[in-house]
């Protein structure tokens, strides 16, 4: 593994892959299988990656039953009956000595636990197949066999020794100083499954391990797994399956459970270990993937006795909280469990074995692919993709998928499949989990208030309020407005005040944490829409030895909404029933001591707590209450973190849940991180208070009691996004996680308060933070009162006011931006230039910290033109419909008319855009936004970009969506998104097909066959780890990476994404930079940058640190006449930018030459710049950083403690690797299915003839009909063909993304199935996927099409014979759908069309559509409790217009399919009609009534 | 803050003023009070700006939207606290004031900008009618004394900050009452006096003790004062007029203004007893100079009853609206018509005095002018040409001349030893508003020049806090940071 420099830092990997299994119901053993099984494999590559050396894989592997008989055969020692011995592969160190010297500690170890080492054989390899990077780290590999003491010992006991033994081997081998201790490692050690893997691409599996090859080497079953890391420094031991399991996704929670895990320790006793416990410890081993360390607790835990399809419902839950269907003895289990383990959250299908067993599961979310099917000889093969192997259709028994929550699992030794319901009831009733809830588990809201109140003497609220650190914008912008609507409220456009480190204003701890979120390698999540997946409940308590199954587990203290009023706190401290202590602590200090004083205190406060433990408290409350003019509160955060991992340090942890009752926390992003490091409860008592004595001068209306359990409610929606940012969905597995990174403090202070959390620029120490208390006490207790002051400060961290935080953009800078452009006035860019780029005045930027150094001065005349400079200028990705026509046509313009690029946002573009006006204008954006609401993304739409823009995050908020609300959605911006006026839009959290960075890897290949000429560009946002992520999406093929700021700007976001979410972007590219050229991938792709880009300055240190292109927002707004009012969320911008009303638009006075004068000037300055560091080109100086240095004369005391050498760090590369783009990535487009099709169809596409064409198809022919209608789009624009001019009959399984952006006049039938992604964008096509003649199943009851079908069509009509998977026509706007089935979230945030649904429906219908038509074929009556029923009218088909339209959908679909089930239908139409239930959104029905009044009107 | 939409659904409106006749019958301000759904409504059209430009615009750093949304919700107490956290006397500027942040509006832009000075008045008023203005003495006393030299809007403002310091602060004055400018350059019918005395009777009950008659440096040594006091702040205001050294300038009937505006006011107080008695009645008037000091004399004049009011500007006529010079947000030079404009005058731009003509007893009796034009060449000053055959007489017995004013008196300087600058200003940085005498500072017209009453207040404002800081070595008094917008 890669170590840490620079900014890389290696625990920030992902990885996320292809897996399945097959086995044979019938126990017969084959080698075949293996064969087969690897062949699942090969035909996943796709979704795999390869290194920049071109053979290496990220890793691949197989897991098999024990082949005794090849062992007999092979094995130059005897061996003992199958079953009573285990063998496994062993890697092991190169070097012989070394060798020979694990092999020793092994063999004693595994001598030590009574077991007999049998013999070792040395296993056959090719290392001639490894690529260069695998051949680096090739470990040796030979096998041991370990037989039992005797004959006699169960299984379990052997089990249990050779775990003992395992581990105690490793954790020596570990700790051992031997230089290559790193490759020992056993991939297995078992009676009953053996397994292959290592760095390989997966053909080459059988060709490295040569055993794999004998036809005596059998097994019943195969589970295979293909890595895709989002880096190229995986190691052999990470490849996978893993012991117990493999895994596809990611687990978001890791490092909560891993550190809770840990502190489980402390408690774990057990009959079996005896005090052999210790010494397994740590059950984790650290610096191992997320895979890697689950399968270390599913390992555990199946030490305790649990079973593994036990462990697998502890560690993955479904979705309980809120099904009320759920038996009561499985919601119990659910809830039980929940009180000793928190959910491994994230998206994953895990396939898992022991051998007995094999199965998979699938996260709460579903959002991993896992389709299965099951044939009429005996097997069932489970894979990512269908059509994997090729079954014949007649041969087929059951096509299924794997749902949200739900276990698929075969028992090999009873050769069946075992239906999800019937093993978890029966698990769930092996104990009585009800009882002992009922008995030991209390309600916080059961607990009675009987006037237990505690009072305090208190300073008066004023004073308290400054020495907290309140101002008039906490309370006004934030607390009241909160109070009042129990919503967290909303800003816009981008942050521009300083980082915590650099302001000059005294900062909460809390400001110097900024949230981590989902992008790429994992989705966040939409807990708005999809809430019942969701839960923020926490339970109070100590935890109890989790080898025990017993109800002692139970007695705890459950909270459904952790944010918690003073009154619930105080029940909690009068509460002693049940084994309940709690105990209060005071985490003030003696402020006159100053530093010392703090940092003594956290050690008391710890002692304490560490003393109130020893006498039975099981909950400690951390309190800030009665301070004083001596005693000063140490932050909340600090205290409470400090308490969390030092508490684990102590061996205490999980004896104690911590309650902090605060009056520092505020906001929602101050609560989120409390939780995050470790409290359980919060009590915000200050905000209470200023509730209790504001707000009925706020609103009279609502009296206090109300407010306060408003805010709270505010405070836990807000949670649960800020969980959902980062793709976790419950409080449960948040708690403790840690997803922050700091910045700007250093690692002294990190590390012994906040450990394990990521600080890379180092920053100020415990004194600084004591300062800054002491500044804000100072302030409350100030020796003289002024008359006539203010209470307390203004604020202006939302908006700007005088005296309070600074911000770039001020009535100075965009005075003279604004004057300078307008005309054309070089001096006063000078006075904005300087002005911004004059940081060490005012500390603003990490930018504003560095100077130009190493100075090679040449004449500017040498410097490039900045005509080609401003080439590589691009304007910010802002939709028609978050700012006006004009607006948006004023940027693309401007940019057409000096060669650099505009870019459409999220919104679609109107096709006469894409023509030039007669003077020679051109309002076509250059770049065309992808986003996850896919508005107006056509194929001619794509076609008509020259840069593709994914926009997997925006720096204003990452990790959410976003909405446009109904009144903004005039018939000009519905047209341009393909969605009817007035109705609301909503773009999800998640693109629906990136999940994972395969699934990026499909969306860039799906594009570029929408659009050859287009580069494609993938937008993040920085945050750690985020150069992992561009190393990933480099891989992924992607030609352009942006590296965004958080200070980006936006329409509308929660202002706690504004301000703590994302870092700056100098993080973010330096880490970006330095990973790629690590990786050897800087070449391959152009590394772009933009966030609050504002002159010429800002872009040569952007360029410096690795950037090639630039983008700017907020300064060509300016520069266009913004003002930054800050009100685009309110449709009232007086500028008429951010504005869809006519009277506001027509204030719009921008020019196209503003535009142009502001990057004129900025070209110009860089180039005075670079002329001054001695570069001719922007090439020759991207990522020069040595042309950079910190700037010496800055000391303010916060600044003082930065070091800036990590983003100044050079990654030694080899003399002459060039460090920006120069090599075009390789799509492979040629292979393309598409291609062949064209060829054969010229007539169709040249000359409109009608045409009929055959193929056959398989899963890796992906996105046919993209590149088709691309061809077609350039000729025909969105007209496209006539209907049905070109049809082509497909049989087999079509891979991912069939018929995405198919246009007018395909009709593309399907014989067999299709995977994910089904009609992706569809454009106008007919799509038909049809149950082969031949099969014999019943389509209705067949998952036939995969998940996510439908995603952003906008026209089209599509046919399934069969079910489909979850999300059916997700954001849908325009296409006309029938399907016999669908899974859970049918039909989210659809905006039009129609879907027919003639069968099953899953959870969640309809959750946030606004638009379009449902008809359900309700014939079990069971839809209307599976509908998410928020603003949906659900009706009987009354309507001759309706029921015309719905019958002709199903004729159609019966000619199409022939569907039994439509027959069905059609034949008995008068009983079934009223079967049917028609799903109508009331914003859509609203709509439809003022557009009817409206024609009326101009009729 | 605001309402959202209000400036969509509310025209700017502003205090309409009593009809010409009427109140050209008194010297009584002539404003109608607007009611307070009026006031609130325009509070409505404040736009909550993500950066209000006012608040850069107003060298106070008024917290312009707080208290419009303050006056927008009915919570005319709150807005009156917030108002005078950045403001002693808004009542002075919110009727004086030609109002800055107006301009910087962002509003102003594209529509007429929020009536931010007559809000403030309106606030201050409120203020006072509901008795919320009172006297609020420090809590303790530092033990450290002050003079502050002036009782003029930066003497006042100074003082009183000072004071509430803990500081004991003695303002001294040479006039018989307290105001300087403001008392004696104001005419009653922009600001009635009482408003400046229940103003100084709360700075009294604070503890300031205001010394009247005594003029620093002719009745008491300036360097007495320095033995007395820990320290000193000069604001005697830029006292210095420009004269105009044109032949027959010395004739009788040619006046300058402030002594006819100080006569006036005086008179208006309740004086009678001048040595010469300055009148406009029954005579044909000519003021110099088109600035609001020239105005003041314009309405002045036709109540007292003047045969003919002409106005004579040497500068060209501004555009009505902004030049494409000074763009938003910038202060315009722009024509400015006030309400003594409308009550009766002929304004003349581009036009210089060449003479003045008198009879044989001395009296002036008409004056003769010639019409200029003002060449601009880049890198230099612009230079003034007259344009042959231009000339032209006026009749004219009494000629005002309101030329603006050169710097301050040099008096106390030269007995501090104090240095002034080229400008004969005290010479003081807005540093620390100190002089090169250690402990004397200055504020205001003495320090910077002719300017404003916002500017004033501002300066005592931040002089104080200066002073505080060399007193004590720290001040816990408010400092508005280097925001202000520039001057183009």
């Amino acid at each position: 593994m890669l170590k840490k420099q620079g900014m890389y830092l290696p625990e920030f990997e992902h990885d996320n892959c292809g897996a399945g299994f097959i086995c044979s119901l019938k126990g017969i053993k084959s080698n075949d299988i293996i064969h087969k099984a690897l062949e699942i494999l090969e035909k996943l590559e796709h979704r795999g990656a390869v290194s920049a050396d071109g053979r290496t894989g990220d890793g691949a592997g197989i897991l098999i039953d024990i082949p005794h008989d090849f062992f007999v055969t092979n094995c130059k020692f005897k061996l003992p009956e199958a079953g009573n011995y285990a063998v496994s592969n062993v890697f092991l160190p190169k070097k012989i000595n070394q060798q020979v010297y694990s092999i020793g500690i092994l063999e004693k170890h595994i001598k030590e636990q009574g077991l007999k080492v049998i013999g070792w054989r040395d296993v056959p390899l090719d290392e001639s197949v490894l690529g260069e990077i695998a051949a680096k780290t090739q470990p040796a590999v030979k096998q041991i066999f370990v037989g039992k003491e005797d004959d006699a010992q169960d299984e379990f006991q052997f089990n249990l020794k050779i775990f003992i033994a395992r581990k105690k081997a490793e954790h020596e081998i570990y700790s051992s100083k031997l230089s290559e201790s790193s490759y020992f490692y056993l991939p297995s050690l078992s009676t009953k499954i053996l397994i292959y893997k290592g760095l390989l691409v997966p053909e080459d599996i059988k060709l490295f391990y040569k055993d794999l090859n004998d036809p005596l080497f059998v097994t019943r079953l195969a589970l295979v797994h293909q890595r895709f890391s989002t880096n190229t420094f995986p190691t052999w031991d990470l490849a996978q399956p893993f012991r117990y399991m493999c895994h596809n996704g990611e687990i978001n929670t890791l490092r909560g459970n891993v550190a809770r895990m840990f502190s489980r320790q402390e408690l774990m006793e057990s009959k079996w270990f005896g005090s052999e416990i210790k010494n397994i410890l740590p059950i984790v081993l650290p610096g191992k993937s997320d895979s890697a360390s689950m399968d270390m607790v599913v390992e555990l835990l199946i030490m305790t006795g649990r079973s593994l399809p036990e462990v697998m419902m502890m560690l993955v839950p479904e979705a309980w909280e809120k099904n009320p269907d759920m038996s009561e003895a499985k919601k119990a289990f659910y809830e039980f469990n929940s009180c000793l383990m928190e959910p491994w959250d994230g998206p994953a299908s895990i396939p898992f074995t022991d051998g007995t067993y094999i199965g998979a599961v699938l996260d709460r979310n579903g959002l991993r692919p896992s389709r299965y099917t099951v044939t009429k000889d005996g097997y069932v093969i489970m894979s990512s993709e269908t059509g994997v192997i090729e079954i014949e259709p007649k041969n087929i028994e059951h096509h299924g998928r794997l749902e949200p929550g739900k276990m698929f699992l075969v028992n090999m030794n009873e050769g069946r499949i075992v239906n999800d319901e019937e093993i978890k009831e029966n698990i769930a009733s092996k104990h009585p989990y009800k009882k002992w809830l009922d008995d030991n588990l209390v309600h916080l809201r059961n607990i009675p208030y009987n006037d237990c109140p505690v009072f305090f003497n208190e300073e008066n609220l004023t004073k308290r309020q400054v020495i907290f650190g309140y101002t008039e914008e906490d309370i006004n912008t934030i607390i009241l407005p909160m109070a009042k609507s129990a919503y967290e409220p909303i800003g816009s456009m981008g942050t521009d005040t300083p980082i915590a480190v650099l302001s000059e204003k005294p900062q909460l701890i809390y400001n110097y944490f900024k949230q981590l979120f989902a992008q790429v390698t994992n989705p966040p999540l939409d807990g708005i829409r999809e809430e019942l997946i969701t839960d923020i409940s926490l339970t109070l308590g100590g935890d109890t030895n989790i080898f025990d199954v017993n109800e002692k587990h139970a007695r705890k203290l459950k909270i459904k909404n952790p944010v918690i009023s003073k009154q619930d706190l105080d029940k909690i401290k009068s509460f002693t029933k049940n084994g309940f202590k709690a105990t209060s602590i005071s985490i003030l200090y003696d402020v006159k001591r100053g530093h010392n004083g703090l940092e003594e205190a956290l050690e008391n406060v710890l002692d304490a707590v560490s003393k109130a433990i020893d006498e039975g408290t099981n909950i400690v409350i951390l309190s800030d209450r009665d301070v004083n003019k001596d005693k000063a509160p140490i932050p909340a955060l600090l205290a409470c973190s400090f308490v969390n991992s030092a508490l684990r340090t102590l061996g205490k942890r999980s004896k104690v849940s911590l309650i902090v009752e605060s009056a520092e926390p505020r906001e929602v992003h101050h609560f989120a991180l409390l939780f995050g490091y470790g409290a359980s409860a919060i009590n915000p008592y200050m905000v209470n208070e200023i509730i209790e004595d504001k707000i009925n001068e706020f609103d009279a209306t609502i009296d206090a009691e109300k407010a306060v359990e408003n805010y709270n409610k505010a405070v836990g929606k807000g949670i649960l996004k800020v969980m959902n940012k980062i793709g976790i969905s419950t409080l449960n597995s948040y708690r403790g996680s840690q997803l922050f990174e700091c910045i700007g403090i250093n690692t002294n202070v990190v590390n012994k308060y906040f450990p394990n959390t990521a600080t890379r620029i180092q920053g100020i120490g415990l004194h600084e933070i004591e300062k800054e208390i002491n500044k804000r006490y100072s302030n409350a207790f100030k020796e003289r009162e002024i008359a006539a002051d203010l209470d307390l400060e203004v604020g202006g961290q939302y908006r700007w006011r005088r005296n309070g935080e600074a911000h770039m953009f001020n009535p100075l800078t965009i005075a003279k931006l604004q004057e300078s452009v307008r005309d054309n006035k070089p001096s006063s860019y000078k006075e904005y230039s300087d002005l911004v780029n004059n940081q060490a005045k005012q500390l603003m930027t990490i930018r504003g910290l560095f100077e130009f150094t190493n100075y090679d001065p040449i004449s500017i005349d040498e410097v490039e033109p900045w005509t080609n400079i401003v080439k590589r200028f691009k304007t910010g990705a802002m939709s028609y419909g978050s700012i006006s026509k004009e607006a948006h046509e004023n940027l693309a313009i401007a940019m057409n008319r000096i060669g650099g690029k505009s870019n459409s946002g999220e919104g679609g573009e109107d096709e006469e855009r894409f023509y030039k006006d007669a003077n020679g204008d051109w309002k076509n954006s250059a770049i065309k936004q992808v986003a996850s609401g896919r508005f107006g993304v056509t194929s001619n739409y794509l076609t008509n970009a020259s840069e593709i823009q994914i926009k997997m995050a925006q720096g204003a908020k990452p990790g959410e969506g976003g909405q446009l609300p109904g009144p903004k959605v005039d018939p000009s911006i519905a047209k341009t998104r393909n969605s009817t006026p007035y109705v609301g839009l909503i773009s999800p959290p998640p693109h629906h097909d990136i999940y994972s960075i395969e699934d990026l890897s499909q969306l860039i290949y799906d594009l570029k066959s929408a659009n050859r000429d287009a580069r494609i560009n993938v937008k993040l946002v920085s945050e750690v780890g985020v150069g992992t992520v561009a190393a990933g999406v480099a891989k992924a093929k992607a030609d352009v990476v942006l590296i965004s700021g958080h200070d980006g700007g936006t329409g509308a976001s929660p202002l706690t994404s504004l301000k703590h979410a994302g870092l700056p972007w100098e993080l973010g590219l330096a880490e970006a930079q330095q990973t790629l050229v690590m990786n050897n991938l800087r070449n391959r792709i152009v590394v772009e940058c933009d966030g609050q880009l504002k002159t010429g300055r800002d872009v040569a240190i952007a360029c410096l640190l690795g950037a090639e292109e630039f983008g700017f927002a907020t300064a060509p707004l300016v520069a266009s006449g913004c003002i930054m009012m800050r009100v685009c969320h309110l449709n009232t911008c007086p500028v008429g930018i951010a504005t869809q009303n006519p009277d506001l638009r027509k204030k719009f006075k921008g020019q196209p030459e503003h535009v142009v004068n502001f990057m004129y000037f900025v070209a110009q300055e860089l180039r005075e710049i670079m002329a001054q560091l001695g570069f001719r080109t922007v090439n020759e100086m991207v990522g020069q950083v040595q042309k950079l240095n910190r700037n010496k004369t800055i000391n303010h005391y916060k600044a003082l403690g930065i070091d800036l050498s990590p983003i100044l760090y050079q990654i030694p590369v080899k003399k002459g690797t060039v460090l920006h783009n120069t090599e075009q990535q390789d799509h492979q487009l040629e292979k393309a299915l598409d291609f062949k099709i064209i060829n054969q169809a010229h007539p169709a596409i040249f000359r409109k003839e009608k045409i009929v064409l055959d193929s056959k198809i398989n899963n890796m022919d992906r996105a046919f009909g993209a590149i088709l209608s691309n061809e077609i789009s350039k000729i025909y624009g969105a007209q496209g063909l006539p209907e049905n001019t070109l049809k082509v009959n497909f049989t087999g399984s079509a891979g991912q993304s069939f018929g995405a952006f198919s246009t007018n006049g395909l009709t593309l039938v399907v014989s067999g199935n299709t995977n994910d992604y089904l009609g992706k964008g569809l454009s106008g096509a007919k799509l038909i996927v049809k149950v082969p003649e031949e099969a014999t199943i019943v389509p209705e009851d067949n998952v036939i099409i995969g998940n996510v079908a439908l995603y952003g069509a906008t026209s089209g009509e599509i046919y399934i014979n069969g079910k489909a998977g979850e999300r059916f026509c997700v954001r849908n706007s325009g296409a006309k759908a029938v399907v016999e089935g669908i899974g859970d979230h049918g039909c989210e945030y659809m905006t039009g069309g129609i879907a027919v649904i003639l069968g099953e429906v899953g959870r969640n219908f309809g959750a946030g559509m606004s638009g379009g038509v449902a008809y359900i074929y309700d014939c079990k009556t069971t839809f209307k409790k599976q509908c998410n029923l928020e603003g949906l009218n659900l009706d009987p088909v009354t309507e001759p217009a309706d029921i015309s339209i719905l019958k002709g959908l199903i004729e159609n679909h019966y000619n199409y399919t022939l569907s039994p089930q439509a027959q069905r239908i059609l034949e008995k139409w008068e009983t079934e009609l009223p079967k049917f239930i028609k799903v109508l959104p009331e914003e859509y029905r609203q709509a439809l009534i003022r557009l009817e009044k409206e024609n009326l009107i101009t009729l | 803050m605001g309402k959202i939409t209000g400036f969509l659904e509310y025209e700017r409106e502003v205090e309409q003023y009593d009809a010409v006749d009427n109140r050209l019958k008194n010297y009584k301000e002539f404003t109608i009070p607007m009611d307070e759904k009026a006031l609130k409504n325009q509070g409505a059209r404040c736009m909550d700006c993500g950066i209000p430009f006012c608040h850069s615009g107003c060298p106070l750093g008024n917290l312009i939207p707080d208290f419009n949304d303050n006056v927008y919700k009915g919570k005319w107490k709150e807005a009156a606290k917030i108002l005078h956290s950045t403001n002693n006397f808004p009542e002075f500027t919110g009727r004086l004031c030609p109002a800055p942040c107006e301009e910087a509006c962002v509003l102003g832009i594209n529509e007429d900008p929020v009536t931010i000075e007559n809000i403030e008045k309106n606030i201050a008023e409120t203020a006072f009618k509901e008795g919320w203005i009172t006297a609020n003495p420090p809590q303790t006393r530092t033990g450290k004394s002050v003079a502050v030299i002036g009782s003029g809007p930066s003497g006042l403002a100074a003082a009183q900050q000072l004071n509430r310091a803990g500081h004991l602060v003695t303002v001294f004055e040479r006039d018989a009452k307290v105001g300087g400018l403001l008392r004696y350059g104001i005419p009653d019918f922009k600001m009635e006096k009482h408003v400046i005395d229940r103003r100084i009777a709360v700075l009294e009950e604070e503890g300031i003790i205001f010394k009247t008659n005594t003029h620093i440096g002719v009745d008491v040594d300036a360097s007495a004062l320095k033995e007395e006091f820990d320290a000193i702040v000069l604001c005697g205001g830029a006292t210095v007029r420009r004269g105009m050294p044109v032949k027959g300038a010395d004739l009788k009937g040619v006046h300058q203004a402030m002594d006819f505006l100080k006569q006036n006011n005086k008179r208006v107080d309740g004086i009678t007893e001048f040595d010469e008695v300055l009148t406009a009645k029954d005579k044909n008037v000519i003021v110099i100079g088109g600035g609001d000091t020239g105005s003041d004399c314009i309405g002045t004049s036709n109540r007292h009853g003047a045969k003919s009011v002409v106005n004579f500007e040497i500068l060209a006529k501004p555009t009505t609206g902004r030049p494409a010079e000074q763009p938003w947000p910038y202060w315009p030079m722009r024509l400015r018509t006030s309400s003594s404009h409308k009550e009766g005058v002929e304004r003349f731009f581009s036009i210089s005095t060449k003479e003045f003509l008198g009879d044989k007893n001395g009296h002036l009796t008409g004056l003769v002018t010639t019409e200029v034009e003002w060449v601009f060449k880049p890198g230099q000053r612009p230079e003034l040409k007259e344009i042959p055959n231009t000339e032209k007489t006026w009749d004219c017995e009494l000629a005002l001349l309101a030329l603006g004013f050169t710097g301050a008196e040099k008096t106390i300087a030269e007995q501090l030893g104090i240095d002034m600058d080229f400008r004969t200003n005290i010479q003081a940085s807005t540093k620390d508003y100190a002089t090169n005498v250690p402990g004397v500072f200055a504020a205001g017209d003495m320090r910077r020049g002719q300017s404003l009453i916002v500017w004033a207040i501002s300066e005592g404002r931040q002089a104080a806090h200066h002073v505080d800081t060399y007193l004590m070595g720290y001040s816990d008094l408010p400092l508005k940071d280097d925001n202000d917008l520039p001057r183009v």
